[in-house]
């Protein structure tokens, strides 16, 4: 590409979207007649405090207990997302090679997927001992079901031909699992990633709001409770961030791990 | 034609040294009175009924057919993909497929398939590699430089080595699919309708370029395909195989000299060959679709 990133019109647009939603949410705070809104924080006022050195609430990127919140959400989110990873791929795997094992494992997943993760909370408390253990739990559920299933789908959906292309070359089951199914399933695999690491904030944020004493989901709820409005938006702008900074970790690992899929399908950067 | 003149051009430099060794003597396929019968819920299809052929070591032999008439499955079979029902299939005197034995595939026949196999995810250099190393036969170095060696001498495909197949063309794709099955030495090169979804001229030129390969390389081979002239133009013998059940009808000895030029195709032999096939093959089509069936690959 020619010209610079901050020329190209995609740039552009993009502030365009952003600026319009800013000035969207300033009008409708300020000038509807609707007394619910008003009461909300402009996002000047929130920007205000966000940036503050000394904010009305506590709450702000000076004061250190805005990272300890921070520190916890990822420490969990990435608890979570890794043992999610750590499970799910090799149990997908297993799940669409073998058709024993998938039979007893996919009506099982089948089942407990549908069960919103939230739903699991109170168990969870009971189950794990400690709190963190069990927000980490209902975190992984949502991503380990995700994992799996784009797993399962990724490696199912690997042309047959490439299967019989690397029996007739000699290879042994090794080597199918290692250059035939796990390549091949990578893309899907990493889609799968992308929808888990959303899940899991997701879950993470309800979870913490329930049952946590740190974290932004536990700050936001906290900031509600205390009738401190900026710090609610506040706490929902850095889970945004956060969320946007994992999926993009993710994205550059995935397309280092299959420059072939970049290369071939113009799906690079 | 030049591109075919150069691909000529760059394997009579390849004969000099070739990087595969010719083996005479191996690659003998016996298929004896060989049927398959697909049982899915009781609906007994008769792919393939009492099948018999010889393959000498070396021969180029074309199988025929309509839509249907169980070729591929011979093709399957004699791959190892699948079992036989009954029969039995040899390879040099060792039992391919009996009816007892499970399939079981190898790279002493190695499959060149229609839709083409190339791992997208591997450049075309490590799919080269990838038999020599996986049967344990080279270290990764020595796999390197066969592949590249064998690249260059089949028309100069060394240049696209580190290319992703996905971005190259689709003829291009297919020749390095034969290199990637010839470095492992087969016995037998099976070829299942490799050329099918090309153009006229691109086929051609593929043509050309397969018939040099076999020149240098020589090895048994079956050509699977249902294209008729393409049949009698490459193979020293074209069996006709007609559907459901899917049986062979009749084997065409094809005495048209080697090395084949295009001009062939226009010569009165060729088309004495050609009018004594379709007579074959255009009677099973017509059957098959009176009966109304559905087109098989």
């Amino acid at each position: 590409m020619g010209t610079p990133w901050w020329r190209s019109r995609k740039f552009w647009l993009m502030w365009v979207g952003y600026i319009c939603a800013v000035a969207a949410w300033y009008a409708s705070v300020k000038w509807l007649p609707i007394d619910a809104f008003n009461r909300l924080p402009d996002p000047w006022t929130v920007a205000k405090e966000w940036f503050s050195p000394e904010p009305v609430y506590g709450v702000s990127i000076f004061t250190p207990v805005y990272y300890d919140h921070i520190l916890y959400s990822v420490y969990r989110a990435t608890a979570a997302f890794a043992l999610a990873v750590v499970l799910g791929v090799p149990l997908g795997i297993i799940m669409a090679w073998n058709k024993t094992f998938d039979a007893y494992a996919s009506a099982l997943v089948g089942l407990l997927r549908p069960i919103p993760p939230l739903a699991w909370i109170p168990l969870a408390i009971l189950m794990f001992p400690g709190i963190e253990l069990a927000v980490i739990y209902v975190t992984f559920l949502v991503a380990f079901f995700a994992t799996i299933m784009n797993t399962y789908v990724g490696v199912k959906s690997i042309d047959q031909d490439y299967f019989r292309a690397a029996a007739s070359l000699g290879s042994s089951s090794r080597d199918v699992l290692r250059h035939v199914i796990i390549p091949g399933a990578l893309p899907n695999i990493f889609t799968g990633l992308q929808i888990a690491m959303g899940a899991a904030w997701f879950s993470l944020a309800a979870g913490e709001m329930i049952a946590a004493q740190y974290g932004l989901g536990y700050l936001i709820f906290e900031a509600y409770n205390l009738i401190q409005f900026p710090t609610i938006v506040i706490g929902m702008a850095t889970l945004g961030v956060a969320g946007y900074i994992s999926s993009a970790i993710i994205r550059v690992v995935g397309n280092r791990l299959m420059r072939w899929h970049a290369q071939s399908f113009g799906m690079g950067g | 034609m030049s591109a075919i003149g150069e691909i000529g051009r760059a394997l009579n430099e390849a004969e000099n040294s070739t990087a595969i060794t010719p083996r005479p003597n191996e690659g003998h396929l016996s298929i004896q009175n060989v049927s398959k019968i697909y049982d899915p819920d009781g609906a007994h299809v008769v792919a393939v009924n009492n099948a018999s052929l010889e393959i000498a070591p070396g021969d180029f032999v074309a199988i025929v057919g309509p839509s249907g008439c169980g070729k591929s499955t011979l093709m399957n079979i004699v791959a190892g993909f699948d079992n036989v029902t009954s029969g039995l299939v040899k390879l040099d005197g060792n039992d391919l497929a009996t009816p007892n034995s499970p399939p079981r595939p190898g790279p002493d026949r190695v499959v060149v398939f229609q839709n083409g196999a190339l791992f997208p995810w591997k450049t075309v250099l490590e799919n080269v590699m990838y038999g020599p190393i996986v049967q344990h036969k080279m270290t990764p170095k020595e796999a390197e430089e066969k592949a590249i060696d064998l690249l260059a001498k089949c028309g100069g495909l060394d240049k696209v080595a580190d290319s992703y197949p996905p971005q190259l063309s689709s003829g291009m794709q297919r020749r390095v699919e034969i290199v990637r099955a010839l470095v492992n030495e087969p016995k037998i090169l099976l070829l299942d309708e490799p050329f099918r979804a090309m153009d006229t001229v691109s086929k051609t030129v593929m043509h050309q370029h397969l018939l040099e390969m076999y020149r240098v390389c020589r090895r048994t081979i079956v050509f699977i395909t249902h294209d008729l002239e393409e049949a009698i133009y490459l193979a020293d013998r074209v069996v006709v195989m007609t559907s459901r059940p899917g049986t062979i009808k009749s084997i065409i000895q094809v005495n048209l000299p080697r090395p084949r030029v295009p001009d062939m195709m226009l010569g009165a032999e060729y088309l004495a060959l050609k009018a004594q096939a379709i007579a074959g093959v255009h009677e099973e089509a017509k059957k098959a679709f009176e009966r109304g069936e559905k087109e098989h690959a």
